[in-house]
């Protein structure tokens, strides 16, 4: 049963990885603008058409 | 009638006649933007919303001050070799469209390299290589495509602003300790039997501790802060019984754990903390693109073109008018102090200051006020007194905008939280007093239990939640509340005063009757032809009405200015303006704005502009008094008095010729006399009747220019909602009232395992969360169904 101890370690190491990740984020301002990403994920991606070089 | 609408902006394009590429434009501007557009493959633009464009201003110079080195460095937020990055507030961004042409930039200038959208502050942030592209080329460009950025001192001045995440990282922590604690708790609630639970609970325990440790000490700080605060001021605040519930449930489970008596709470302590910072966190998020802090900075330009003694023209900053410079103001441009009209026809629109949109004439000599638009191409001006000075400012140093408001209400919540810290102290008492007597080995545990079970928390979540959603569907709604504390005010109101001018009459329009013989089409094409000419607001008012004519070439036209025009054609000739001008004799003296008419000589009739009301007006004001005390007071004449009367229901008190001042001390009296006061307002001229108010809504046509002492706005379309908007905010108080009944009752059976010593961890784990959730489930749903019912 001392696995435990490993299992413990593992997944709270795992957790504090992922909390880590999410200072950053928010540090990098990812978290301060909660309505924009919405839309923009919508928009479509262009076709880039061949442009007549005149 | 064929009603065609301009393809770019929507607006009516039927007269225009403008046609490009089989679609209809309102001007050629709309049209150069269309080009632009569609030339540079940007016409996904149109796809996304109908008609998102905005017709774009002439903007002559008007960005000339960002050549400026001096004013451009404070703008950008970084600088350094190619790289510029500058974040500009532009108002127009409102639809998805805008979203995708401002990020779409870099094909429109290929210096950009990006540009980020912040949809909910309406700023744009641009990176683009600032040697190959001059800033104020870029500001040209937006301007021309219908985006204007609105550069104020306010930008220039704060600088980088720090933006405080704190919040954000406290509910992080809280959200991710709470988890994990949660995870930890669970093989001792399971009651699983055996050796290695005995070997392995000390472990979890002191694992769990870990994880609570940072939660208390720093996610809790602020209501320790705050409990301190209040009691040092002898205020008994929400914050007091949750910093209370937070150290008893730390430091009896860390004495459990301690002492081996059992596993302690700490699932409940970081699931407390939690969901008490969610609540902080919804409460926050109010709406930050509305700056309701604006001083007299916002107003005005940050550069002014100043023309140095040997008549060269370059731009300087406002801070550095001085008494007696010489200032070059353009079409549509603020005048940022007070002045003298030194060269050039002035045409001031004062609407900032005194809520009149009619423009004022002034002639070489006569002194401007700071605050008022040119409406009428280029003046000269001499400065008088520096920005410092002027009277706007001194308007709003008025003492009225110092006292906080704040200060003087005590919400809800913490009329509560007093009764309730009180009586928890009191049955705790009571109860471990009780069990001294009978078994005092369980008097600690009751003592601790009940504090820690009686939750405030559902009473510090009913508050923000439900105030928090209404303030966000009255913000759908077009009504912008400063702060959540707004409603219970509003809910708390009894009288209501209105301004007249640009509150309850619609700023733009006006409506006008003719009275008088009919003209013949002659007559009607000469004066067509006549007000053509001129460029008087009720010239071009009364031009738009007429049908249209044939135009022709008018001998001897001639404008007096004050006065009137006359004008002759063939054999007719016209006279058009002002009683006295046209030859004609009353006996009646009308306050009312006309225009009178006559040809030949021969008086013909004469045409009235009347205030046009808002829609709706009659009915807001039958709904409004059944419960309310109404007076609308204005800062015109009596001439709308006969109007008002029929307009509004009797007992509306209606009081004309009023300055500024006097409808601030008119407030004042009323609340002296313990009325409640909601004043309905616009324009500069209100801010300290606003302000002096309980509570001041300003009606708004745009919601960016407004009067900074309010603590609403109300857009102009929505103002026959009001009623409405104000039985919202009693229902709110009402709702919360209902779920601290509904707190009650949990905190009922919860005080009941506490009093009788049997409060196991596991029943405080599923008591306290459970109680938590109910109350946001149901203030968020009622809310819901009440924005539905009464918008």
């Amino acid at each position: 049963m001392s696995v435990i101890y490993v299992l413990l370690a593992i997944s709270i190491a795992i957790a504090v990885v992922f909390f880590i990740a999410f200072i950053f984020a928010v540090r990098k301002g990812q978290y301060d603008d909660s309505y924009t990403h919405s839309v923009r994920m919508l928009f479509e991606d262009e076709i880039i058409k061949e442009k007549n070089k005149k | 009638m064929n009603h065609k609408a301009c393809f770019h902006c929507g607006l009516d394009a039927s007269k225009s006649g403008i046609t490009f590429d089989k679609k209809s434009f309102c001007c050629n501007g709309c049209k150069t933007v269309y080009e632009i557009f569609s030339t540079n493959d940007l016409s996904c633009y149109y796809d996304l919303q109908a008609a998102p464009g905005a017709t774009p201003k002439e903007i002559e110079g008007k960005y000339n001050f960002l050549n400026n080195e001096t004013i451009a460095e404070k703008l950008f937020e970084f600088k350094d070799g190619d790289f510029r990055i500058i974040t500009l507030y532009i108002p127009h961004i409102h639809c998805s469209s805008c979203i995708w042409i401002l990020e779409n930039l870099n094909k429109l200038l290929p210096q950009v390299s990006s540009s980020l959208v912040n949809f909910g502050e309406k700023t744009v942030r641009i990176t683009y290589n600032g040697e190959k592209l001059s800033l104020k080329k870029l500001v040209d460009l937006l301007c021309r495509i219908g985006y204007e950025p609105y550069i104020s001192l306010e930008n220039y001045e704060s600088g980088k602003k720090k933006i405080d995440r704190s919040i954000i990282y406290k509910l992080g922590l809280a959200g991710f300790a709470f988890g994990y604690v949660m995870f930890l708790s669970f093989p001792e609630y399971l009651q699983v039997e055996g050796i290695w639970l005995e070997k392995y609970k000390h472990l979890f325990r002191w694992l769990m501790f870990i994880f609570s440790v940072p939660v208390v000490f720093y996610a809790a700080q602020d209501y320790f802060i705050s409990a301190y605060k209040g009691l040092r001021s002898n205020l008994l605040n929400i914050d007091v019984p949750i910093a209370l519930g937070i150290s008893v449930l730390f430091i009896r489970s860390t004495a459990e754990i301690i002492l081996d008596i059992g596993t302690g709470f700490f699932d409940s302590l970081t699931g407390l903390i939690f969901f008490l910072l969610l609540g902080k966190y919804f409460q926050q998020k109010t709406y930050a693109f509305l700056s309701f802090e604006r001083d007299y900075k916002s107003y005005f330009p940050i550069g002014v073109t100043k023309i140095s003694t040997n008549g060269k023209e370059s731009p300087i900053q406002v801070y550095d008018i001085e008494k007696g410079d010489r200032l070059l103001i353009r079409n549509e441009e603020l005048i940022p102090v007070d002045c003298i009209l030194m060269k050039g026809r002035a045409r001031i629109d004062y609407s900032f200051v005194t809520g009149e949109s009619e423009a004022v004439s002034k002639k070489s000599g006569d002194k401007l006020f700071a605050g008022g638009k040119q409406m009428d191409g280029v003046i000269e001006i001499e400065v008088l007194k520096s920005v410092e000075q002027s009277y706007l400012t001194q308007l709003w140093s008025n003492d009225v905008f110092k006292t906080n408001k704040e200060n003087a209400f005590k919400n809800l919540t913490n009329k509560i939280s007093k009764h309730f810290t009180i009586a928890i102290l009191f049955i705790a008492a009571l109860a471990t007093t009780f069990w001294l007597i009978y078994d005092s080995s369980k008097a600690l545990n009751v003592f601790t239990a009940v504090l820690i079970i009686a939750c405030p928390c559902a009473i510090a979540l009913s508050a923000p939640f439900t105030l928090g959603n209404l303030l966000r569907i009255l913000g759908k709604k077009k009504f912008y509340l400063k702060n959540a504390s707004i409603i219970e005010k509003l809910a708390k109101i009894n009288t209501i005063i209105f301004d007249k001018t640009g509150t309850i009459t619609a700023n733009k329009s006006s409506k006008i009757t003719y009275e008088g013989d009919q003209l013949s089409l002659e007559e009607e094409s000469l004066l067509k032809n006549t007000l053509r000419g001129s460029n008087h607001p009720l010239s071009r008012a009364l031009y738009d009405i007429l049908n249209e004519h044939k135009i022709v070439t008018l001998e001897n036209y001639k404008e007096h200015l004050g006065q009137g025009i006359e004008a002759s054609f063939e054999t007719r000739n016209i006279k058009v303006g002002s009683a006295p001008f046209v030859g004609y004799v009353s006996d009646l003296v009308t306050a009312n704005t006309s225009v009178h008419v006559s040809t030949n000589n021969n008086y013909k009739g004469k045409f009235t502009f009347y205030n046009d009301y808002r829609k709706g007006l009659s009915n807001l004001f039958k709904k409004l008094k059944k419960d309310y005390d109404l007076a609308v007071i204005s800062g015109d004449n009596d001439g709308e008095k006969d109007n008002l009367t029929k307009l509004l229901p009797t007992k509306t008190k209606l009081l004309f010729n009023q300055k500024p001042d006097d409808k601030l001390e008119y407030i004042k009296y009323h609340q002296s006399e313990g009325a409640k006061v909601l004043m309905v307002g616009d324009g500069l001229n209100d801010a300290g009747a606003l302000a002096q108010s309980d509570v001041g809504i300003a009606i708004s046509e745009n919601v960016n220019v407004f009067s900074p002492a309010c603590d609403a706005i109300l857009d102009a379309s929505k103002f026959n909602q009001l009623f409405n908007y104000i039985k919202a905010s009693k229902g709110a108080i009402k709702i919360i009232k209902w779920s601290f009944v509904l707190s009650f009752f949990y905190n009922i059976i919860g005080l009941y395992f506490a009093v009788t010593g049997q409060l196991e961890p596991v029943i405080a784990a599923i008591l306290m969360p459970l109680s938590s959730i109910s109350i946001v489930i149901f203030t968020t749903i009622s809310t819901n169904l009440l924005g539905k019912k009464i918008i």
